[in-house]
Order: C-alpha cells, then structure tokens, then sequence
C-alpha cells in the first residue's frame, strides 16, 4: 500500500513516541513526591519519620473548627478520615473558610500538629450563581 | 475536487477571506465580552473574579487544540512528505503561543485572590508553562534553520516530545493533588458550572477561535507569498 520509506518513517515516529512516553511516565513515577502539590492529612499518617524540611498539607477546613486567638488562627484540615490541627499567624486569603479546601505550607512539628508559614485557599470545580447556591441549601 | 487545492485557489482564500474572519471575530467577541463583563453573574464563592475565566479557560482550551493539530499536521506531513502541512502548522503556532501565555497570566491574576498567591509550582501550572516552553522551542527552530527538510525533521520531533504533556496538563488535576481545581465541564457527566456562566464561556471560546483562524489565515497568506516569490507554482 504505502512505500517502504513511507513505513519506516511510521516505524520511527512509533518508536519515538513509545520511548519518550515510557521515560516520561518513568521520571514522573519516580518524581511523585514532587510533582504532587500537597499531602492529605492520610498520607500524612502514614508516613514513616517526620522530616524538618517545609511541606504542604492540603483538605478542608473542618466545620466549627476555626478560632482565633489574638493573632493566631488555628484550624483542623481533614479529609474525612484523619485530621491534622493547624496554626498559623498572619493573613489568610479571602476565599479562607471552614468547609472549604486548604493549602497549609509549613513545618510539620508531629502528625497532629502542623506549623503553618504560608496558607492557600483551594477552589472547587462549582460555579454558579449566590441565588442558585441559596436555593441549593435550601434543599 | 482536487481543484480546490491549488496554490493559486488557496491563495485566493487566505486572502480574501480574514476580513470576514476579522468581522465574525468582532461580532462574537462583542457578544462574549458582554456576557462575561455585564449579563452573566458573580459567582456564590469568588464574586467578579469569576469573570477572569471567560478569558483564562477558552485561551488554555485554545492553545491545547493549536497544539494538538499542529501535531498531528507535523506526524502526517513527516510521513508523506507534505511540505504544505508543515506550513500550516507553523502558521498556526504564534495564536497558540500567545493564548497559552494569556491562559497563564491570567491563570495568575486569578490565583491572587482566590488562591492567595500569584504563581505555585502545581502539576497544572506547570505542565502548562513546559507546553509554553514547547511553543517557544517550535518556533525558534523556524528561525534558525535555513533548511527547510531539517526544520520539518526537528519540528516534528519537538511536536511529538510536547503531545506527551498534553494529556499530562488534562489529567494532571485528577491524578495528583493540585492547588488548580479539577474541570468544570464534563462532556459525559453532569458540569459543575452553572448554565448561565457555561453560556459566555462558550461564546469566548469561540471569539478566540476566530481570532487564531484571523491570525492563522494572515500567517499562511504570508507564507504563500513566499513561495511565490521563490518563483515555486507547487507547495
């Protein structure tokens, strides 16, 4: 049907294309604890030593859990199966509430206590209007 | 049929035709921007700031698809030896390249309010700007070679080594944790995004569409001329 030029060169971009796909997906398994942005409370369970260098941990901001006491806010971020308390002194960004996802960068003094030197406001994949929102909990 | 590929009826198009690709443009993008600056509503959660989005996803959206079709231009011209194809893709490159940029600056003026920060280093944002990267690299290459069957080599090899991260920036939101949220929009299940916010997304998407086919149909005219200039009758 096709040359044989015409094959080889199908051959070769074949060959290329498996290749780098299977390096790249070698270099991403083997960089997973880099190439995820944070740890879930969970994962943070698990782990075998408490390293001193800075992480982030990540999830939602448990219901009633947030208090501040002067300059200092503290809160618990779950995942629904394990939580961690957080504090942290300094601004936290607008989109910051309770039942809402969470970015915490900081130090980890043990598994259920978490120093906090950074925090994030994670959205969620939802948009819509305040009016549908308000109907939505209406229910 | 085979008719409708000759240079000169080509060239007849792409050069007739960006003044009604650049009214189109103008129309939809006058109803798009309407919709997302003024009818479409705030969101429950972010307010105005929702409204980078009708700019940020579309760009991100766009500049994924530029991407994919100067890829599969660049394997199927390699292959049978379609000088034309190459010059397709290369005109469609520069729109792809600056709507992934916008996708990232926006990305960014958006992270600042929302999330808190302007720029984290997170699997989406990431691979994103490695695909900015490839854009860059792709580009270049046309530049610097003056032989054309070695750009066509090259540029072809850079395609391939950057289609590998395109389902890596889709995926990336689902298989590892990011700060960037997954997608809104489900083709086979239920869209997290209110129908009154899908509505102007969509109508951007397509405003931006016509804008890469404007840029795309003016690229592609130039480069015709070029080889016409060369005194070549055959692409």
């Amino acid at each position: 049907m096709y040359g044989r030029k015409v094959k080889l060169r199908i051959f070769f971009l074949l060959l290329i294309l498996a290749t780098l796909s299977l390096s790249v997906f070698l270099l991403i398994k083997s960089l997973e604890e880099n190439v995820i942005f944070f740890k879930s409370p969970t994962e943070i369970k698990t782990l075998s030593e408490i390293s001193k260098k800075k992480i982030r941990i990540g999830g939602m901001v448990k219901k009633d859990s947030i208090t501040v006491i002067s300059k200092e806010i503290k809160f618990i971020v779950t995942d629904f199966k394990n939580e961690i308390n957080v504090v942290y002194s300094g601004v936290v960004p607008n989109l910051f509430s309770e039942e809402k996802g969470v970015v915490a960068e900081g130090y980890l003094k043990d598994k259920n206590f978490f120093l906090a030197t950074k925090i994030l406001a994670k959205h969620d994949e939802n948009y819509m209007p305040p009016e549908v929102k308000a109907a939505l909990e209406e229910k | 049929m085979f008719k409708y590929f000759e240079p000169n009826k080509i060239f007849s198009i792409t050069s007739k035709a960006p003044k009604y690709v650049l009214f189109l443009f103008i129309v939809i993008l006058s109803i798009g921007l309407t919709e997302a600056l003024i009818l479409s509503p705030e969101d429950y959660k972010q307010s105005h700031s929702v409204r980078i989005m009708y700019v940020h996803v579309p760009a991100a959206w766009i500049s994924l698809g530029i991407f994919s079709v100067m890829t599969f231009l660049s394997i199927v011209g390699y292959i049978f030896k379609i000088r034309n194809f190459f010059l397709i893709a290369k005109s469609l490159a520069p729109s792809g390249l600056v709507f992934n940029i916008i996708a990232l600056v926006t990305g960014s003026i958006w992270g600042k309010p929302t999330w808190g920060t302007w720029w984290a280093w997170d699997a989406r944002i990431t691979s994103m700007l490695i695909l900015a990267l490839f854009y860059i690299m792709y580009l270049i290459v046309w530049r610097i070679s003056e032989n054309d069957d070695k750009v066509f080599k090259v540029t072809s090899i850079i395609t391939i080594l950057g289609i590998i991260n395109v389902p890596i920036i889709k995926y990336s939101v689902d298989w590892w944790n990011t700060l960037h949220q997954p997608a809104s929009i489900n083709i086979l299940s239920k869209s997290s995004i209110h129908i009154s916010m899908l509505f102007p997304l969509l109508t951007m998407t397509a405003a931006f569409a016509l804008f890469s086919l404007l840029i795309f149909l003016m690229k592609y005219n130039t480069e015709l001329i070029k080889i016409k200039n060369k005194g070549l009758d055959r692409l």
